[in-house]
């Protein structure tokens, strides 16, 4: 991304209900803070939600500190926990056209076609339980998916605060599948129209 | 050593009281709220703060036991969210009257019937006449600076001070924050000593039933009735708003942060047309205001930082020459008018030139605050060129009604 101070770069994450949409994001908040990003803000949206129910959280970046609090309406990057949510929840709602979309999903990339967005795509749920998770946590490994593609931050320094939030609970476990998964992730370039994500 | 770091707003609410070192807590869980005193129930039960954690039935206990805690000399805090606040209202009054210097957030939502678990203010505004000093924080930062300032306003003027921030906005939200070092909180914020401590060996007769009039103790001294009792918070209350001041310049000596204890304005110098706005809803118009001015009109925004007591004087000195005011917020004097609008018009009706002013009603229960709906309502509000009728021009507008 681009070094500009004005520039904010403003994710949303889709989740559901006991994911950990929240807890990835925060990861990522702290690893941008830790790299020098002075404005992090990051947001759940909060409704009905319970345990399986789509579920989204906001997560905005800047240099400069931030003052508007409000949802995120046209997001540069998109992450999906879960390919299913696809069906369900039209993700790309308001994202920037050469915006990125990052989904977690054992289909190929090509199955996946969105020609207006950059897209990256890995089976996060089955590196998970490669790097030693139990099966079905896919909140640390997607971080690795947002390391690749967004170019943000990184990924030691996201290690790091994977490392921190999940002491505990398989730290380096958590970190393996984050790693497993930058690795892993693949990337096509929007279809049509200028990328200038 | 000062700490950066991020972290939600209820947590920076808890590292507060936990450098405060309020020895007390009394609390009862209600949304959005519980988070903060569930992290201070965890410090207290890892040996992380020297507090006595009281688990109470209901807020009305919650705040008894504060009120009970202060008396006997201890420096004591609660939190709490729309219904949880208004059922401890009477204890709110109680703890007024009988001058305890307690601090209490509230992380301010929606009232019901119907219930909402969402962020406006109508559970603060609802309280303003109290008797508590209400200041309300726009981010993490001001949650954390304000509720260390508070206990030591508190214990200066003997007066509680409720530290208001947004359900959600701010209480869910994560961003970065200093958090001070422990020691020079212990240099600003000293050990409370109370004159008035609950102590068997010197028996005193505190708010037991007062006579209409004054009249003489039982050494001939005299004494003040009820009316009198109640003139003193009056005046000390409007007093407290230069403590406050004083305070805040302390602090900002030996911390850095601060300068805008009152007011925290944002391109107001040469503004025509200025938004007054609390907590987080007054940061959301930095951009709006930016887009305005790079588009040519001369607009501002005002945050208010202290809602009581009322700085009549200071806001009306600083919005008397302006062309409108609008007023932005979160609840209203249900049959009248929005509480602030209400109270700048008439802080402003003694100068003969007062401004135009109009008044937003938004974000109610939740509702979407759109920035394009900030935007749009304050450009037409200041394009407009012809007025309405007196009484159009001071209905409040409801922005983002979906009926």
């Amino acid at each position: 991304m681009q070094d500009d101070p004005q520039q904010m770069i403003q994710i949303r994450w889709h989740g559901r209900g006991g994911q950990g949409a929240i807890t990835a994001a925060k990861v990522v908040a702290e690893a941008t803070f830790k790299s020098g990003y002075g404005g992090v803000v990051m947001a759940p949206t909060f409704g009905t939600e319970r345990r399986g129910a789509p579920v989204s959280t906001s997560l905005k970046i800047s240099r400069e500190k931030i003052y508007d609090l409000s949802p995120i309406r046209f997001p540069d990057i998109v992450v999906v926990l879960d390919y299913l949510i696809l069906n369900e929840v039209d993700v790309t709602v308001g994202l920037k056209p050469g915006g990125l979309l990052i989904i977690n999903s054992p289909r190929p990339l090509r199955d996946h076609q969105f020609p207006d967005y950059r897209v990256a795509v890995a089976n996060v749920t089955k590196l998970g339980i490669e790097a030693g998770l139990r099966k079905g946590i896919v909140n640390s490994g997607i971080i690795g998916a947002l390391g690749k593609a967004g170019g943000l931050v990184d990924i030691e320094m996201l290690s790091r605060c994977i490392a921190a939030e999940f002491v505990g609970r398989k730290p380096e476990e958590n970190v393996r599948a984050a790693q497993l998964v930058y690795a892993a992730t693949q990337i096509s370039e929007p279809s049509r129209g200028a990328a200038n994500a | 050593m000062s700490e950066k770091l991020i972290d939600s707003g209820n947590n920076a609410a808890a590292m507060a009281v936990q450098l405060a070192a309020a020895e007390v807590i009394a609390a009862y869980p209600i949304t959005p709220q519980t988070p903060l005193t569930e992290k201070l129930s965890e410090l207290i039960a890892a040996g992380k703060m020297d507090a006595e954690y009281v688990a109470v039935e209901s807020e009305h206990s919650a705040l008894g036991v504060c009120i009970g805690a202060a008396s006997a000399g201890v420096r004591a805090f609660t939190a709490t969210s729309s219904n949880g606040l208004l059922y401890m209202s009477e204890q709110l009054h109680w703890a007024a009257g009988s001058r305890l210097p307690l601090v209490m957030c509230v992380v301010n939502r929606g009232i019901g019937a119907p219930w909402s678990v969402w962020n406006d203010h109508q559970d603060a505004m609802s309280q303003r006449d109290a008797g508590w000093i209400q200041i309300f924080a726009k981010d993490h930062q001001e949650i954390v600076d304000m509720t260390l300032k508070a206990f030591r306003l508190a214990e200066l003027v003997h007066i509680p001070v409720m530290v208001n921030y947004d359900g959600y906005y701010l209480s869910h939200t994560y961003m970065p924050f200093e958090l001070p070092d422990a020691q020079t909180v212990r240099e600003f914020l000293p050990t409370y000593d109370y004159a008035h401590t609950l102590d068997p060996e010197k028996p005193e007769s505190l708010n037991t039933v007062t006579l209409p009039d004054a009249r003489n103790d039982i050494n001939g001294v005299k004494q003040p009735g009820y009316m009198d009792i109640r003139h003193n918070l009056h005046q000390e209350m409007r007093l407290a708003l230069q403590v406050w001041e004083e305070i805040d310049a302390d602090f900002q000596q030996r911390f850095g942060r601060g300068g805008t204890p009152i007011l925290d304005p944002y391109r107001c110098d040469d503004a025509d047309f200025v938004v007054v706005a609390m907590g987080t809803l007054a940061n959301q118009f930095h951009d709006v205001v930016d887009r305005l001015r790079d588009e040519g009109l001369k607009v501002g925004v005002l945050a208010l930082q202290i809602y009581r007591p009322f700085p009549t004087a200071i806001i009306a000195e600083a919005l008397q020459s302006v062309k409108a005011v609008l007023v932005y917020e979160k609840g209203l004097s249900y049959g009248n008018q929005g509480a602030l609008y209400a109270d700048l018009k008439s802080a402003l009706y003694p100068y003969p030139n007062r401004p135009q002013l109009h008044n937003f009603i938004v974000g109610l229960g939740g509702r979407d605050i759109g920035t394009e709906d900030l935007y749009q309502t304050l450009k037409t509000a200041c394009l407009q060129e012809a007025l309405g009728t007196p009484e159009q021009n001071d209905t409040p507008q409801w922005i983002g009604l979906q009926l």
